[in-house]
């Protein structure tokens, strides 16, 4: 168990250093944020009270987009450099490179999210009407449900013909159960029409899911060639 | 009751369509066996 | 065992139209819902054959995981597209179904909405295996095939949840159903487990001599590469 934690810290701080020094992923990701913000603003020009119904599912969407931009990257500098290939013949369990690449995926998506979410309170004067902390439970939830798979299906994409569009193809269908889990959750949390308790609540039950077969499966991934 | 009648002729449409791609993907491997053979 | 096939087509086509006989004649009419209810039938015949499909496929994936068998690769590929070919019956005719009843061509009613994920699940699997450049595609399409089964139980009950609290008309009817009905329902549901049996048995021997022409390619190019001598 140490081994995995040492090898999976180890990875995370590298990649989070190098993601400090470049911010590649991170200004990517918020220009892109930004810009499916501006186009859903002239797309919707909602009032106050049809905002709050709406922005939930808009919210996720700009932030399902920019996360996308963030996993697509996510292996490439493995590929440049060969990384992928030491990683098959060294006896270093695989599920600590993935659970490292998962984390620092999860850890650029939430930086993205904080950043934005006062953009989506500007833009869409929004107001919570049931208890706004809950928001931050959810987001973490929504976000590893995403990047979880979104990490998963980046490594099974490496070995097809149109990389960067296979990831969103193979991620999306699979991801629609926590995507509405999340737009639904946070909706009921900015009306308060709805309980958003069911909701949490699978969305604990998809990351515990898939979180358990992305780690039983990525070794097998990692090894086809 | 045109609707009725849509479905079903649409089940079989597809039935159908699908059929026929297997057809064509099966002529077209069968050409290249033969084309193989030959060299 | 080449001789079994023209037999059960036969058979097939006989079911087949008896089963359509059931369904547009023998079967009394809905009381609510008229003739159009007879789309029934096909839709849910469809929907239990897609589902069928599904689990073989699944069950496949499974067993090729394990086994690495070329076989069960097979049979994976096989019941995935035939699969999605009964799947799309069912999303075509439910919509078609949902309009003079409901007025409206689609609802996010529990069974059709699964569907459509499930759809949209298995095509995004035959689109791996299409764009996939590894030779160990069959590893990675069953490694999606286990991610889609486990995803199934969660689409349910999501989107059970949603209708719960957004109610909204339920295409294909609750409650009892007259025998007469069940009668007609059985019937055309075992004449498309025998027409999908069959299609797959095609698609099948379609799959092994694509394999057997992939194996010729390669070894002709192995040849070529040795100096053609």
């Amino acid at each position: 168990m140490s081994l995995i934690s040492n090898i999976t810290a180890a990875t995370l701080a590298k990649d989070i250093r190098l993601e400090w020094r470049s911010k590649d992923a991170i200004n990517s990701m918020l220009f892109f944020g930004l810009l499916v913000v501006v186009v859903f603003s002239f797309a919707f020009d909602p009032i106050a009270e049809e905002s709050r119904r709406i922005a939930g599912g808009l919210v996720w969407v700009a932030f399902l987009f920019a996360a996308v931009v963030a996993l697509n990257q996510t292996w490439a500098r493995e590929v440049r450099n060969q990384v992928l290939d030491a990683y098959r013949v060294s006896p270093a369990p695989a599920n600590s490179l993935f659970l490292a690449k998962a984390l620092g995926n999860f850890l650029f998506v939430i930086v993205m999210e904080v950043l934005m979410t006062p953009l989506f309170i500007v833009f869409y004067k929004l107001r919570a009407l049931g208890p706004a902390w809950m928001l931050a439970p959810i987001a973490v939830l929504g976000t590893w449900a995403l990047v979880v798979n979104g990490t998963f299906f980046a490594a099974m994409s490496l070995r097809t013909r149109a990389r960067e569009i296979m990831l969103p193809l193979l991620l999306f269908p699979i991801s629609l159960p926590a995507i509405l889990a999340m737009v639904r959750a946070t909706t009921a949390i900015l009306t308060a029409d709805e309980p958003a308790k069911f909701w949490i609540v699978l969305l604990i039950a998809y990351d515990v899911v898939f979180t358990t077969a992305c780690l039983l499966l990525f070794e097998t991934v990692l090894q086809a060639e | 009751m045109s609707y009725l009648y849509a479905a079903f002729a649409a089940t079989w449409i597809i039935h159908i369509a699908y059929l026929a791609t297997l057809v064509r993907r099966y002529t077209q491997l069968r050409k290249e066996v033969e084309e193989l053979k030959r060299k | 065992m080449k001789r079994a096939f023209p037999i059960l087509g036969v058979l097939t086509a006989v079911l087949l139209s008896y089963g359509l006989y059931q369904a547009l004649v023998a079967a009394p009419t809905e009381q609510t819902m008229g003739e159009v209810q007879r789309i029934f039938y096909y839709h849910v015949s469809s929907a239990w054959t897609a589902f069928l499909l599904f689990t073989i496929n699944f069950i496949a994936s499974v067993i090729y995981l394990i086994r690495r068998s070329p076989v069960a690769d097979a049979v994976a590929v096989v019941t995935a597209e035939v699969g999605v070919v009964f799947c799309t019956v069912v999303l075509v005719t439910g919509p078609i179904w949902a309009r003079p009843v409901w007025g409206i061509w689609w609802t996010w009613d529990v069974r059709l909405t699964s569907t459509l994920v499930l759809w949209l699940i298995y095509v995004s699997y035959l689109m791996l295996r299409r764009f996939s450049t590894s030779g160990q595609t069959p590893l990675l399409a069953a490694v999606l095939a286990v991610f889609g089964a486990l995803d199934v139980p969660l689409v349910y009950f999501s989107i059970w949840f949603f209708r719960t609290q957004h109610p909204q008309p339920v295409i294909g009817g609750g409650g009892s159903i007259d025998s007469r009905m069940m009668h007609a329902l059985l019937i055309n549901w075992l004449a498309f487990l025998c027409f999908a049996f069959l299609i797959c048995w095609s698609r099948y021997r379609l799959e092994v001599l694509r394999r057997e022409v992939e194996e010729m390619q390669s070894q002709e190019s192995m040849f070529e590469a040795r100096g053609g001598r």
